[in-house]
């Protein structure tokens, strides 16, 4: 295991940000802390880096007894939301930090800052100023940066978070290739379940400050352990007493299958190739959501007001509720 | 309500016209034509009767430690202005707005009940602190320490004034950054930190420097204003002017007045130059 994380608590005030966290991040993989917003995974990766201190706990980063290294002795490169690149400095300079903090001879140095602008693409900017690149570049250039040093970790905090969203898409499947190259062991913290279900090899999910699941994108999306966790990682609705996905729910125009809860659509909505139904089942309950091909709604002749059966499908997933 | 809205550009000629004759006047009777006419009373008898006015031993002396004081005053206040910005920006304590508002209390009270609150203190004969440094060996009433002193308290806000909105803004993400990159905290203020907020400290090493260099009121109290060995250059400008040498007396002001304002001028063109690159 790369990084080990072991009872650790963190509070400010009486704000209780982290609260006995314990995790396994395995070595040469991309893994996602996903989380709401203020659910902890941002101070955990700042005191995996060494920019937070735990209450309690300790932190292990290769074998080695990290919680009270300062950051500078961690070996870990850490990649802000907001690039926190250094102003004053040319692209270059900027990659160069590390390096020639470490008083590298200027030959390599001037070779590896060389070989990572190429890696990430700015090699025809390296005399340019931060404020003369795009967001998306200035990301890219933090991350050479951070990858300059050769950290044992690159740990990375809502990167593409300030990104619009284009942007934000096309550098997230660029750092996946990246990884697929480069193989450093990575972390990055994460609100959008998209972003962790598209990028990571695992998904750490955290909620107020507790780990709810670990698992790879596909164990979570088909077995979420908690309501919490099928709710976070898509939409979710209610029938007959278990939280379903809304496109796990068959609709049918007779009372077919035993089981199967009688309703009758009060609202229906296009968006684009999929129909969204909501479905009245019982005048006191929250209506049924349900999602549809267009195919499927014109066959089964759907409208306001038709008369349904909904059933999960035999493959749904689904939570029980706990009521 | 919608007038004051809209940009003053769009004002009527008249009221565009209106501003800037008031502003012009306003800066010309008060600033410009003042100190022209220090200028040009200085060099009536011709530059070099102006400069031999300033060979003059006493006034040689009174100029020599005027730049004495400054230097150490704006050394002092530098190394100072630095320490108290990055605590009060980038730490918290307890008590940290009551020193912030002592910080500006120099900027509020006369510079002449300062002098008289160092003296209080510090005086050899019944001071509260005075007789003990004295028998240590140490003058400091009526002498360079003194002075240096009373300079450094008046001057005390500006450096850390220009400095502190400048850290504020620029964060501390960089410094972490540098941080996770190996450097220590010697490391990251040189590489990171320093260059982030230079021209705030230019700004304010300038502000202190003009400001130290003009001092006079605290410095006559506490100096005792002895000619020839404590009497700065300010207080050569009353003392020849209430002697009758003018002549002298206008040569000494348009020195501190040329040193300040070539200081102020020079940093004014060389900072946009800066932000533009």
């Amino acid at each position: 295991m790369s990084i080990h994380v072991d009872g650790v608590s963190k509070r400010f005030g009486d704000f209780v940000a982290l609260d006995d966290v314990s995790v396994d991040l395995p070595t040469g993989q991309l893994t996602a802390l996903l989380g709401p917003s203020g659910g902890g995974k941002s101070t955990l990766l700042r005191i995996i880096a060494g920019l937070e201190t735990a209450d309690t706990g300790t932190v292990t980063i290769e074998g080695r007894e990290a919680t009270h290294l300062p950051p500078q002795k961690r070996n870990v490169g850490f990649v802000f939301q907001h690039y926190a690149a250094f102003k004053h400095m040319s692209v270059a300079k900027n990659v160069a930090f590390g390096l020639e903090i470490r008083h590298r001879p200027k030959t390599e140095v001037k070779k590896r800052v060389a070989e990572l602008l190429e890696l990430v693409h700015l090699d025809q900017f390296a005399h340019r100023l931060p404020s003369q690149l795009s967001g998306g570049q200035r990301q890219r250039m933090a991350l050479a940066r951070a990858l300059a040093v050769e950290p044992s970790v690159l740990l990375l905090d809502e990167p593409f978070g300030a990104l619009d969203a284009k942007v934000r898409k096309e550098l997230r499947e660029w750092l996946r290739r990246l990884h697929d190259e480069v193989h450093v062991t990575s972390v990055f913290v994460t609100h959008d379940q998209e972003e962790a279900l598209e990028v990571a090899d695992e998904i750490v999910v955290i909620n107020e400050g507790r780990v709810e699941q670990v698992g790879t994108p596909d164990q979570l999306y088909d077995a979420p352990a908690t309501d919490f966790v099928m709710g976070f990682l898509g939409p979710v609705t209610r029938l007959g007493g278990a939280q379903v996905r809304p496109h796990d729910i068959e609709v049918s125009t007779d009372p077919g299958q035993p089981g199967a809860v009688p309703g009758r659509v009060v609202r229906l909505l296009r968006v684009g190739f999929e129909v969204r139904l909501w479905v009245e089942t019982a005048p006191s309950e929250e209506p049924v959501s349900v999602t549809v091909t267009r195919a499927h709604q014109r066959q089964l002749a759907l409208g306001e007001g038709s008369a349904v059966w909904l059933s999960p499908t035999s493959d749904a997933t689904r939570v029980d509720a706990v009521v | 309500m919608a007038r004051a809205q809209a940009p003053l550009t769009r004002d009527p000629a008249p009221v565009r016209w209106g501003l800037r004759v008031v502003a012009v006047v306003y800066v010309v009777l008060l600033v410009a034509w003042p100190t022209y006419l220090v200028f040009e009373n200085a060099l009536k008898p011709g530059l070099g009767a102006m400069l031999d006015g300033l060979r003059d031993p006493d006034v040689a002396h009174a100029i020599d430690l005027t730049v004495t004081i400054t230097v150490y005053a704006v050394l002092i206040n530098l190394a100072f202005g630095l320490t108290v910005s990055l605590l009060l920006v980038r730490y918290d304590f307890p008590g940290k707005r009551l020193l912030s508002a002592l910080l500006d209390v120099p900027l509020s009270v006369s510079p002449v009940v300062v002098g008289l609150a160092l003296v209080l203190v510090y005086n050899g004969q019944d001071g509260w602190f005075g007789p003990t440094l004295e028998r240590l060996g140490y003058q400091v009433i009526f002498s360079t320490p003194g002075i240096v002193m009373a300079t450094v308290f008046v001057a005390l806000p500006l450096v850390i004034r220009e400095i502190v909105p400048v850290l504020e803004e620029i964060g501390d993400e960089q410094e972490q950054a540098a941080r996770s990159l190996g450097a220590n905290g010697v490391q990251t203020f040189w590489r990171v930190t320093l260059p982030g907020i230079k021209w705030a400290v230019v700004y304010g090493v300038v502000l202190a420097l003009a400001r130290s260099i003009g001092e006079f009121g605290a410095v006559k109290i506490v100096s005792g204003n002895v000619v020839g060995q404590s009497q700065t250059a300010t207080l050569v400008v009353e003392e020849t002017y209430q002697n009758f040498q003018q002549q002298t007396s206008y040569a000494v002001s348009a020195l501190l007045a040329l040193v300040a304002m070539v200081s102020l001028v020079v940093v004014a063109v060389l900072r946009p130059k800066e932000h533009k690159s």
